[in-house]
Protein backbone atom coordinates (compact mmCIF):
# COMPACT_ATOMS: atom_id res chain seq x y z
CA UNK A 1 0.00 0.00 0.00
CA UNK A 2 1.20 3.36 -0.30
CA UNK A 3 1.45 6.05 1.91
CA UNK A 4 -1.60 8.01 0.70
CA UNK A 5 -3.51 4.99 1.65
CA UNK A 6 -1.80 4.28 4.52
CA UNK A 7 -1.99 7.59 5.78
CA UNK A 8 -5.91 7.97 6.12
CA UNK A 9 -6.40 4.58 8.02
CA UNK A 10 -3.81 5.56 10.75
CA UNK A 11 -5.45 9.03 11.18
CA UNK A 12 -9.08 6.96 11.97
CA UNK A 13 -6.86 4.36 13.74
CA UNK A 14 -5.52 6.90 16.08
CA UNK A 15 -8.62 8.72 16.65
CA UNK A 16 -10.53 5.10 17.58
CA UNK A 17 -7.42 3.98 19.94
CA UNK A 18 -7.62 7.51 22.17
CA UNK A 19 -11.47 7.20 21.65
CA UNK A 20 -11.37 3.62 23.63
CA UNK A 21 -8.35 4.53 25.98
CA UNK A 22 -9.00 8.53 27.20
CA UNK A 23 -12.67 6.91 27.90
CA UNK A 24 -11.64 3.97 29.65
CA UNK A 25 -8.61 6.27 31.44
CA UNK A 26 -10.90 8.87 32.98
CA UNK A 27 -13.66 6.02 34.22
CA UNK A 28 -10.25 3.88 35.64
CA UNK A 29 -9.23 7.14 37.00
CA UNK A 30 -12.12 7.80 39.24
CA UNK A 31 -12.87 4.22 40.29
CA UNK A 32 -9.28 2.78 40.22
CA UNK A 33 -8.81 5.82 42.70
CA UNK A 34 -11.85 5.28 44.60
CA UNK A 35 -11.26 1.62 44.91
CA UNK A 36 -7.17 2.19 46.01
CA UNK A 37 -8.46 4.49 48.65
CA UNK A 38 -11.07 2.33 50.14
CA UNK A 39 -8.47 -0.29 50.09
CA UNK A 40 -6.19 2.00 52.13
CA UNK A 41 -8.39 3.40 54.08
CA UNK A 42 -9.90 0.07 55.52
CA UNK A 43 -6.46 -1.41 56.12
CA UNK A 44 -5.86 -2.41 59.87
CA UNK A 45 -3.95 0.84 60.27
CA UNK A 46 -6.01 3.17 58.26
CA UNK A 47 -8.53 5.64 58.57
CA UNK A 48 -11.15 2.81 59.20
CA UNK A 49 -9.96 0.00 59.65
CA UNK A 50 -12.30 -2.83 58.44
CA UNK A 51 -10.89 -6.01 58.03
CA UNK A 52 -13.79 -7.94 56.25
CA UNK A 53 -14.19 -5.20 53.45
CA UNK A 54 -10.01 -4.69 53.38
CA UNK A 55 -9.70 -8.77 52.44
CA UNK A 56 -12.64 -8.40 49.91
CA UNK A 57 -11.17 -5.68 48.13
CA UNK A 58 -8.29 -6.97 48.16
CA UNK A 59 -9.26 -10.48 46.62
CA UNK A 60 -11.59 -8.48 43.96
CA UNK A 61 -8.44 -6.81 42.60
CA UNK A 62 -6.29 -9.42 42.48
CA UNK A 63 -8.84 -11.53 40.46
CA UNK A 64 -9.07 -8.69 38.31
CA UNK A 65 -5.52 -8.23 37.83
CA UNK A 66 -4.97 -12.60 37.11
CA UNK A 67 -7.28 -12.79 34.17
CA UNK A 68 -5.63 -12.41 30.86
CA UNK A 69 -6.90 -9.96 29.05
CA UNK A 70 -8.23 -11.44 26.15
CA UNK A 71 -10.05 -13.70 28.45
CA UNK A 72 -11.78 -10.96 30.21
CA UNK A 73 -12.87 -9.56 27.04
CA UNK A 74 -14.50 -12.39 26.00
CA UNK A 75 -16.15 -13.07 29.49
CA UNK A 76 -17.27 -9.54 29.71
CA UNK A 77 -19.28 -9.43 26.25
CA UNK A 78 -22.38 -10.07 27.93
CA UNK A 79 -21.84 -7.14 30.32
CA UNK A 80 -20.73 -4.76 27.20
CA UNK A 81 -23.92 -5.45 25.80
CA UNK A 82 -25.85 -5.00 29.27
CA UNK A 83 -24.09 -1.72 29.73
CA UNK A 84 -23.20 -0.43 25.70
CA UNK A 85 -26.28 -1.78 23.65
CA UNK A 86 -23.65 -3.75 21.80
CA UNK A 87 -20.14 -5.67 22.02
CA UNK A 88 -18.84 -3.79 18.39
CA UNK A 89 -17.26 -1.17 17.97
CA UNK A 90 -14.65 1.39 20.15
CA UNK A 91 -17.77 2.17 22.75
CA UNK A 92 -18.45 -1.08 23.38
CA UNK A 93 -14.33 -1.29 23.88
CA UNK A 94 -14.13 0.81 26.68
CA UNK A 95 -16.03 -1.75 29.12
CA UNK A 96 -13.38 -4.34 28.99
CA UNK A 97 -10.59 -1.97 28.71
CA UNK A 98 -11.98 -0.48 31.96
CA UNK A 99 -12.73 -3.42 33.67
CA UNK A 100 -9.24 -4.47 33.52
CA UNK A 101 -7.70 -1.31 33.99
CA UNK A 102 -9.50 -0.37 37.22
CA UNK A 103 -7.75 -2.85 39.56
CA UNK A 104 -4.56 -2.61 38.06
CA UNK A 105 -4.80 1.56 38.59
CA UNK A 106 -6.02 0.80 42.06
CA UNK A 107 -2.75 -0.99 43.26
CA UNK A 108 -0.65 1.66 41.75
CA UNK A 109 -3.20 4.22 44.10
CA UNK A 110 -2.81 2.31 46.66
CA UNK A 111 0.87 2.10 46.64
CA UNK A 112 0.91 6.05 46.23
CA UNK A 113 -1.07 6.53 49.37
CA UNK A 114 0.55 4.14 51.39
CA UNK A 115 3.91 6.73 51.02
CA UNK A 116 2.45 10.07 52.18
CA UNK A 117 4.00 10.77 55.25
CA UNK A 118 1.63 9.23 58.21
CA UNK A 119 2.67 12.67 60.46
CA UNK A 120 0.60 14.47 57.97
CA UNK A 121 -2.25 12.42 58.90
CA UNK A 122 -1.61 12.73 62.23
CA UNK A 123 -1.20 16.74 62.02
CA UNK A 124 -4.44 16.60 60.59
CA UNK A 125 -5.47 14.54 62.69
CA UNK A 126 -4.85 16.81 65.66
CA UNK A 127 -6.43 19.65 63.91
CA UNK A 128 -9.63 18.07 64.11
CA UNK A 129 -9.98 16.83 60.61
CA UNK A 130 -12.83 14.36 59.70
CA UNK A 131 -11.94 11.03 58.00
CA UNK A 132 -13.51 12.40 54.56
CA UNK A 133 -11.09 15.57 55.05
CA UNK A 134 -8.24 13.35 55.73
CA UNK A 135 -8.98 10.89 52.71
CA UNK A 136 -9.30 14.07 50.27
CA UNK A 137 -7.31 17.14 51.23
CA UNK A 138 -4.19 14.84 52.73
CA UNK A 139 -4.11 11.52 50.92
CA UNK A 140 -5.69 12.02 47.84
CA UNK A 141 -4.02 15.76 47.40
CA UNK A 142 -0.67 14.40 49.09
CA UNK A 143 -0.38 11.78 46.61
CA UNK A 144 -1.39 13.37 43.55
CA UNK A 145 1.93 13.16 41.67
CA UNK A 146 1.95 9.38 42.38
CA UNK A 147 -1.33 8.92 41.15
CA UNK A 148 -0.92 11.10 38.06
CA UNK A 149 2.19 8.99 37.40
CA UNK A 150 0.32 5.70 37.77
CA UNK A 151 -2.80 7.07 35.93
CA UNK A 152 0.08 7.37 33.04
CA UNK A 153 0.95 4.01 33.28
CA UNK A 154 -2.17 2.90 32.84
CA UNK A 155 -3.01 4.76 30.05
CA UNK A 156 0.11 3.44 28.18
CA UNK A 157 -0.97 -0.48 29.33
CA UNK A 158 -4.71 0.83 28.16
CA UNK A 159 -3.00 1.32 24.61
CA UNK A 160 -1.69 -1.85 24.44
CA UNK A 161 -5.23 -3.15 25.46
CA UNK A 162 -6.60 -1.45 22.72
CA UNK A 163 -4.88 -3.34 20.34
CA UNK A 164 -6.21 -6.55 22.09
CA UNK A 165 -9.78 -5.08 21.78
CA UNK A 166 -9.36 -4.07 18.31
CA UNK A 167 -9.00 -7.16 17.28
CA UNK A 168 -12.98 -8.55 18.18
CA UNK A 169 -14.43 -5.63 17.13
CA UNK A 170 -13.34 -2.46 18.66
CA UNK A 171 -11.53 -0.70 15.80
CA UNK A 172 -7.97 1.44 16.29
CA UNK A 173 -4.73 1.05 15.48
CA UNK A 174 -4.37 -2.68 16.80
CA UNK A 175 -7.54 -3.78 13.77
CA UNK A 176 -5.78 -1.97 11.39
CA UNK A 177 -2.76 -3.57 11.88
CA UNK A 178 -4.74 -7.19 12.07
CA UNK A 179 -6.64 -6.97 9.13
CA UNK A 180 -4.07 -5.18 6.32
CA UNK A 181 -0.50 -5.50 8.25
CA UNK A 182 -1.41 -9.87 9.28
CA UNK A 183 -4.64 -10.51 7.12
CA UNK A 184 -3.32 -9.17 3.85
CA UNK A 185 0.63 -9.09 4.38
CA UNK A 186 1.01 -5.74 3.80
CA UNK A 187 3.55 -5.23 6.34
CA UNK A 188 4.21 -1.16 5.55
CA UNK A 189 1.03 -1.08 7.62
CA UNK A 190 2.16 -2.96 10.56
CA UNK A 191 5.28 -0.82 10.28
CA UNK A 192 3.56 2.56 10.24
CA UNK A 193 0.66 1.47 12.72
CA UNK A 194 3.64 0.56 15.24
CA UNK A 195 5.65 3.65 14.77
CA UNK A 196 2.02 5.69 15.55
CA UNK A 197 1.76 3.95 18.28
CA UNK A 198 5.49 4.58 19.88
CA UNK A 199 5.17 8.04 18.96
CA UNK A 200 1.19 7.86 20.99
CA UNK A 201 3.20 6.56 24.21
CA UNK A 202 5.89 9.11 23.95
CA UNK A 203 3.78 12.01 23.83
CA UNK A 204 1.41 10.44 26.46
CA UNK A 205 4.77 9.75 28.91
CA UNK A 206 6.38 13.13 28.02
CA UNK A 207 2.99 15.11 29.06
CA UNK A 208 2.35 13.01 32.03
CA UNK A 209 5.65 13.71 33.17
CA UNK A 210 5.84 16.87 32.78
CA UNK A 211 2.22 17.03 34.63
CA UNK A 212 3.81 15.33 37.70
CA UNK A 213 7.29 17.91 38.09
CA UNK A 214 4.81 20.40 38.22
CA UNK A 215 2.89 19.42 40.92
CA UNK A 216 5.54 17.53 42.53
CA UNK A 217 6.80 19.53 45.31
CA UNK A 218 9.16 17.65 47.32
CA UNK B 1 -6.26 24.04 82.12
CA UNK B 2 -4.73 19.91 81.53
CA UNK B 3 -5.91 17.28 83.71
CA UNK B 4 -4.73 14.15 84.17
CA UNK B 5 -5.81 11.20 86.12
CA UNK B 6 -4.73 7.48 86.31
CA UNK B 7 -3.92 7.15 82.64
CA UNK B 8 -2.84 3.97 81.28
CA UNK B 9 -2.43 2.93 77.91
CA UNK B 10 -1.06 -0.77 76.66
CA UNK B 11 0.15 -1.66 73.41
CA UNK B 12 -0.75 -4.57 72.07
CA UNK B 13 1.43 -6.58 69.08
CA UNK B 14 1.89 -10.59 68.35
CA UNK B 15 0.45 -10.89 71.98
CA UNK B 16 2.95 -8.90 73.36
CA UNK B 17 1.72 -6.45 75.83
CA UNK B 18 3.92 -2.93 76.61
CA UNK B 19 2.72 -0.40 78.65
CA UNK B 20 3.61 2.72 77.61
CA UNK B 21 1.29 4.58 80.11
CA UNK B 22 1.43 3.25 83.75
CA UNK B 23 -0.97 5.47 85.69
CA UNK B 24 0.05 9.35 85.65
CA UNK B 25 -1.26 11.83 87.28
CA UNK B 26 -0.55 15.26 85.57
CA UNK B 27 -1.45 18.72 86.40
CA UNK B 28 -0.73 21.97 84.41
CA UNK B 29 -1.77 24.99 85.31
CA UNK B 30 -3.06 27.73 83.16
CA UNK B 31 -0.48 29.83 81.49
CA UNK B 32 2.50 27.88 82.24
CA UNK B 33 4.71 26.11 79.88
CA UNK B 34 5.29 22.28 80.72
CA UNK B 35 8.03 19.66 80.14
CA UNK B 36 7.82 16.40 80.48
CA UNK B 37 11.26 14.64 80.37
CA UNK B 38 12.34 11.51 79.18
CA UNK B 39 14.23 9.25 77.06
CA UNK B 40 12.86 7.67 73.76
CA UNK B 41 10.20 4.73 75.07
CA UNK B 42 9.59 6.53 78.51
CA UNK B 43 5.76 7.09 77.03
CA UNK B 44 6.11 10.61 76.96
CA UNK B 45 5.13 10.59 73.79
CA UNK B 46 1.78 8.28 73.78
CA UNK B 47 0.82 10.92 77.02
CA UNK B 48 1.16 13.47 74.88
CA UNK B 49 -0.51 11.90 72.32
CA UNK B 50 -3.04 11.13 74.80
CA UNK B 51 -3.89 14.57 75.73
CA UNK B 52 -5.35 15.08 72.39
CA UNK B 53 -6.81 11.43 72.52
CA UNK B 54 -4.84 10.89 69.04
CA UNK B 55 -4.06 7.81 71.05
CA UNK B 56 -7.08 6.39 73.33
CA UNK B 57 -6.07 5.71 76.74
CA UNK B 58 -7.10 2.06 78.59
CA UNK B 59 -7.97 4.20 81.95
CA UNK B 60 -7.95 7.11 83.49
CA UNK B 61 -9.33 10.81 82.74
CA UNK B 62 -8.14 13.44 80.52
CA UNK B 63 -9.72 17.15 80.83
CA UNK B 64 -8.55 20.32 79.14
CA UNK B 65 -10.08 23.21 80.00
CA UNK B 66 -12.74 21.84 81.82
CA UNK B 67 -13.99 19.17 79.49
CA UNK B 68 -13.62 15.75 79.91
CA UNK B 69 -12.44 14.61 76.51
CA UNK B 70 -13.09 10.92 76.91
CA UNK B 71 -16.86 11.95 77.51
CA UNK B 72 -17.09 13.62 74.10
CA UNK B 73 -18.56 12.26 70.44
CA UNK B 74 -16.68 12.16 67.87
CA UNK B 75 -17.80 15.06 66.12
CA UNK B 76 -17.78 17.21 69.43
CA UNK B 77 -13.96 15.31 69.76
CA UNK B 78 -12.94 16.94 66.79
CA UNK B 79 -14.04 20.65 67.43
CA UNK B 80 -12.35 20.38 70.99
CA UNK B 81 -9.47 19.18 69.08
CA UNK B 82 -9.43 22.27 66.71
CA UNK B 83 -9.07 24.27 70.31
CA UNK B 84 -6.02 22.39 70.99
CA UNK B 85 -3.37 23.62 68.73
CA UNK B 86 -0.49 20.63 68.12
CA UNK B 87 3.33 20.63 66.70
CA UNK B 88 5.05 17.94 65.94
CA UNK B 89 8.81 16.69 65.73
CA UNK B 90 8.95 16.28 61.83
CA UNK B 91 6.27 18.97 61.38
CA UNK B 92 4.02 17.47 59.32
CA UNK B 93 3.58 19.96 56.96
CA UNK B 94 1.71 19.37 53.46
CA UNK B 95 4.25 19.06 51.06
CA UNK B 96 1.48 19.57 48.39
CA UNK B 97 0.76 23.15 49.58
CA UNK B 98 2.48 26.13 50.35
CA UNK B 99 3.22 27.75 53.70
CA UNK B 100 0.12 29.81 53.15
CA UNK B 101 -1.72 26.71 52.09
CA UNK B 102 -0.66 24.82 55.12
CA UNK B 103 -1.35 27.31 57.71
CA UNK B 104 -4.99 27.83 55.80
CA UNK B 105 -5.52 24.05 56.32
CA UNK B 106 -7.00 23.93 59.62
CA UNK B 107 -9.33 27.27 58.49
CA UNK B 108 -10.93 25.03 55.68
CA UNK B 109 -10.99 22.23 58.46
CA UNK B 110 -12.92 24.46 60.70
CA UNK B 111 -15.19 26.21 57.89
CA UNK B 112 -13.67 29.40 57.93
CA UNK B 113 -14.96 31.78 55.11
CA UNK B 114 -12.41 32.34 52.12
CA UNK B 115 -11.65 35.80 52.72
CA UNK B 116 -11.92 35.11 56.34
CA UNK B 117 -9.43 32.93 55.81
CA UNK B 118 -6.58 35.08 53.39
CA UNK B 119 -6.84 37.47 56.18
CA UNK B 120 -6.09 35.08 59.17
CA UNK B 121 -3.28 33.12 57.33
CA UNK B 122 -1.51 36.40 56.89
CA UNK B 123 -1.85 37.60 60.93
CA UNK B 124 -0.47 34.40 62.25
CA UNK B 125 2.44 34.15 59.14
CA UNK B 126 3.05 37.75 60.86
CA UNK B 127 2.97 36.04 64.39
CA UNK B 128 5.76 33.73 63.58
CA UNK B 129 7.70 36.12 60.79
CA UNK B 130 6.70 34.10 57.97
CA UNK B 131 5.19 36.52 55.67
CA UNK B 132 7.80 36.57 52.89
CA UNK B 133 7.80 32.85 52.52
CA UNK B 134 3.76 32.40 52.29
CA UNK B 135 4.30 31.37 48.85
CA UNK B 136 6.99 28.72 49.41
CA UNK B 137 6.30 25.51 49.63
CA UNK B 138 7.60 23.19 52.90
CA UNK B 139 10.52 21.42 50.62
CA UNK B 140 12.31 24.87 49.56
CA UNK B 141 12.35 26.37 53.50
CA UNK B 142 14.71 25.35 56.66
CA UNK B 143 14.06 22.92 59.68
CA UNK B 144 13.36 26.07 61.63
CA UNK B 145 11.31 28.06 59.32
CA UNK B 146 8.97 24.84 59.11
CA UNK B 147 8.48 24.42 62.71
CA UNK B 148 7.53 28.00 62.52
CA UNK B 149 4.86 26.96 59.32
CA UNK B 150 3.71 24.00 62.14
CA UNK B 151 3.19 26.69 65.23
CA UNK B 152 1.35 29.41 62.90
CA UNK B 153 -0.66 26.06 61.86
CA UNK B 154 -1.60 25.25 65.53
CA UNK B 155 -2.45 28.50 66.28
CA UNK B 156 -5.37 28.71 63.43
CA UNK B 157 -7.70 27.83 65.65
CA UNK B 158 -6.79 30.67 68.73
CA UNK B 159 -6.05 27.33 71.11
CA UNK B 160 -5.53 27.90 74.57
CA UNK B 161 -3.73 24.79 74.83
CA UNK B 162 -0.53 24.01 72.47
CA UNK B 163 1.32 20.53 72.62
CA UNK B 164 4.57 19.95 71.46
CA UNK B 165 5.79 16.50 70.42
CA UNK B 166 9.35 16.88 70.52
CA UNK B 167 9.22 19.98 68.48
CA UNK B 168 12.96 21.49 68.59
CA UNK B 169 14.20 17.47 68.16
CA UNK B 170 15.09 17.80 64.29
CA UNK B 171 16.31 20.91 64.52
CA UNK B 172 20.08 22.21 65.12
CA UNK B 173 20.81 24.36 68.89
CA UNK B 174 20.73 27.35 67.54
CA UNK B 175 17.28 26.98 65.47
CA UNK B 176 16.31 25.05 68.86
CA UNK B 177 16.96 28.29 70.80
CA UNK B 178 14.61 30.60 68.54
CA UNK B 179 11.94 28.07 68.57
CA UNK B 180 12.08 27.91 72.07
CA UNK B 181 12.12 31.78 72.34
CA UNK B 182 9.14 31.80 70.57
CA UNK B 183 6.96 29.80 71.84
CA UNK B 184 7.87 31.40 75.10
CA UNK B 185 7.07 34.96 73.35
CA UNK B 186 3.65 33.53 72.11
CA UNK B 187 2.79 31.89 75.75
CA UNK B 188 3.10 35.42 77.20
CA UNK B 189 1.21 37.17 74.57
CA UNK B 190 -1.30 34.99 73.47
CA UNK B 191 -1.73 33.39 77.16
CA UNK B 192 -1.17 29.94 76.12
CA UNK B 193 -0.83 26.92 78.37
CA UNK B 194 2.06 24.70 76.78
CA UNK B 195 2.72 21.27 77.44
CA UNK B 196 5.65 19.83 75.59
CA UNK B 197 7.81 16.63 75.96
CA UNK B 198 11.24 16.30 74.72
CA UNK B 199 14.32 14.61 75.75
CA UNK B 200 16.51 17.24 76.22
CA UNK B 201 17.42 18.75 79.05
CA UNK B 202 18.15 21.85 77.44
CA UNK B 203 14.45 22.57 76.84
CA UNK B 204 13.34 22.24 80.18
CA UNK B 205 16.06 24.48 81.24
CA UNK B 206 15.04 27.32 79.07
CA UNK B 207 11.44 27.29 78.71
CA UNK B 208 9.33 25.46 81.17
CA UNK B 209 7.79 26.45 84.29
CA UNK B 210 7.20 22.91 85.42
CA UNK B 211 8.36 19.51 84.03
CA UNK B 212 7.67 16.12 84.91
CA UNK B 213 10.28 12.92 84.36
CA UNK B 214 9.33 10.41 83.34
CA UNK B 215 10.99 6.48 82.98
CA UNK B 216 9.26 3.32 82.05
CA UNK B 217 5.48 4.80 81.59
CA UNK B 218 5.62 6.25 84.92
CA UNK B 219 6.04 10.01 86.44
CA UNK B 220 8.84 9.47 88.72
CA UNK B 221 9.11 13.39 89.91
CA UNK B 222 6.72 16.44 88.97
CA UNK B 223 6.81 20.59 90.33
CA UNK B 224 8.13 23.58 89.36
CA UNK B 225 11.53 23.45 87.91
CA UNK B 226 12.65 25.47 90.73
CA UNK B 227 11.23 23.29 93.32
CA UNK B 228 12.26 20.39 91.44
CA UNK B 229 16.35 21.54 91.60
CA UNK B 230 16.61 22.69 94.91
CA UNK B 231 14.68 18.85 96.08
CA UNK B 232 17.31 16.88 97.31
CA UNK B 233 18.02 14.38 95.31
CA UNK B 234 16.12 14.84 92.28
CA UNK B 235 16.66 13.54 88.96
CA UNK B 236 16.00 17.47 87.35
CA UNK B 237 19.33 18.81 89.57
CA UNK B 238 20.98 15.50 88.96
CA UNK B 239 20.94 15.53 85.20
CA UNK B 240 21.25 19.81 84.94
CA UNK B 241 24.45 19.68 87.22
CA UNK B 242 26.40 16.74 86.30
CA UNK B 243 28.61 15.87 89.13
CA UNK B 244 31.21 13.23 88.69
CA UNK B 245 30.10 10.64 91.13
CA UNK B 246 30.58 11.00 94.51
CA UNK B 247 33.53 9.09 96.46
CA UNK B 248 33.05 10.06 100.36
CA UNK B 249 36.63 9.30 101.92
CA UNK B 250 36.42 7.61 105.68
CA UNK B 251 36.35 10.51 108.11
CA UNK B 252 34.84 13.64 106.17
CA UNK B 253 31.38 14.50 104.94
CA UNK B 254 30.59 15.41 101.07
CA UNK B 255 28.02 17.82 100.55
CA UNK B 256 26.00 18.66 97.84
CA UNK B 257 24.80 22.56 98.60
CA UNK B 258 22.07 23.84 96.14
CA UNK B 259 21.66 27.79 95.77
CA UNK B 260 19.90 29.74 93.63
CA UNK B 261 18.96 33.80 93.45
CA UNK B 262 20.88 36.01 95.78
CA UNK B 263 22.31 33.34 97.73
CA UNK B 264 24.14 32.46 94.72
CA UNK B 265 25.95 36.01 95.43
CA UNK B 266 27.27 35.17 99.01
CA UNK B 267 30.81 33.52 99.72
CA UNK B 268 29.22 30.46 101.76
CA UNK B 269 32.09 28.37 101.29
CA UNK B 270 34.66 30.79 102.77
CA UNK B 271 32.47 32.17 105.18
CA UNK B 272 31.71 27.99 106.32
CA UNK B 273 35.83 28.01 106.65
CA UNK B 274 36.18 31.01 108.37
CA UNK B 275 33.55 30.52 110.95
CA UNK B 276 34.76 26.96 111.61
CA UNK B 277 38.07 27.23 110.85
CA UNK B 278 37.90 23.88 108.86
CA UNK B 279 39.32 23.45 105.56
CA UNK B 280 36.67 22.95 102.70
CA UNK B 281 37.41 21.19 99.88
CA UNK B 282 35.59 22.06 96.38
CA UNK B 283 34.91 18.52 94.47
CA UNK B 284 32.93 20.05 92.10
CA UNK B 285 30.20 22.58 90.69
CA UNK B 286 27.58 23.99 88.32
CA UNK B 287 26.01 27.12 87.32
CA UNK B 288 22.94 27.10 85.39
CA UNK B 289 20.80 29.98 84.08
CA UNK B 290 17.17 28.32 84.86
CA UNK B 291 13.82 30.79 83.82
CA UNK B 292 15.91 33.78 84.43
CA UNK B 293 17.48 33.09 87.86
CA UNK B 294 20.90 31.38 88.71
CA UNK B 295 20.34 28.10 90.39
CA UNK B 296 23.76 26.25 91.27
CA UNK B 297 24.91 23.47 92.88
CA UNK B 298 28.63 22.65 94.51
CA UNK B 299 29.97 19.58 95.69
CA UNK B 300 32.12 20.34 99.10
CA UNK B 301 33.80 18.18 101.31
CA UNK B 302 33.93 19.11 104.94
CA UNK B 303 36.60 17.38 107.69
CA UNK B 304 35.10 14.76 109.96
CA UNK B 305 31.80 12.48 109.54
CA UNK B 306 28.54 13.85 109.53
CA UNK B 307 28.16 13.24 113.03
CA UNK B 308 30.91 16.00 113.53
CA UNK B 309 29.40 18.58 111.28
CA UNK B 310 25.80 19.16 112.26
CA UNK B 311 27.07 22.64 113.30
CA UNK B 312 27.99 23.21 110.47
CA UNK B 313 25.64 22.15 108.14
CA UNK B 314 22.73 23.85 109.95
CA UNK B 315 24.83 26.98 109.25
CA UNK B 316 24.61 25.99 105.42
CA UNK B 317 20.98 25.82 105.84
CA UNK B 318 20.29 28.84 107.99
CA UNK B 319 21.99 30.81 104.79
CA UNK B 320 18.77 29.74 102.47
CA UNK B 321 21.04 26.86 100.95
CA UNK B 322 19.61 23.54 100.25
CA UNK B 323 21.63 20.79 101.78
CA UNK B 324 22.73 17.23 100.85
CA UNK B 325 24.62 15.38 102.84
CA UNK B 326 26.25 12.09 100.60
CA UNK B 327 25.92 8.90 102.99
CA UNK B 328 29.13 7.32 104.38
CA UNK B 329 30.14 4.03 102.75
CA UNK B 330 28.36 1.47 104.37
CA UNK B 331 25.49 3.24 105.87
CA UNK B 332 24.09 3.65 102.52
CA UNK B 333 22.52 -0.61 102.61
CA UNK B 334 21.84 0.20 106.01
CA UNK B 335 19.56 3.51 104.99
Amino acid sequence: MTWDEIWPLLRQGTVETLQMTVWATVITAVLGALLGLALVVTDRRGLAPLAPVHHLLGLVVNIGRSIPFIILLVALLPVTRAIVGTTIGTTAAIVPLAVSAIPFYARLVETSLREVDPGVVDAARAMGASRPQIAWKVLLREARPGLIAGLVVTFVALIGYSAMAGAIGGGGLGDIANRYGYQRFETNVTYAVVVAIVVLVQIVQLLGDRLVRRLSHR
Amino acid sequence: MIQIEKLRKTYRSRGRELTAVDGVDLTVREGEIFGVLGRSGAGKSTLLRCVNLLERPDEGRIEVDGRDLLALSGGQLRAARQGIGMIHQHFGLLSSRTVAGNVAFPLEVMGVPRAERAERVAELLGLVGLTEHAGAYPAQISGGQKQRVGIARALAGRPKVLLSDEATSALDPETTASILALLRDLRDRLGLTVLLITHEMDVVKRICDSAAIMRDGRVVESGTVRDLLLRPGSELARDLFPLPAADVRPGTTVVDVTFEGEAAGRPFVSSLARTYSIDVNILGGAVEDVGGTRIGRLRIELPGGPELNAAQLAHLREAGLTVEVHPVPGTEVAA
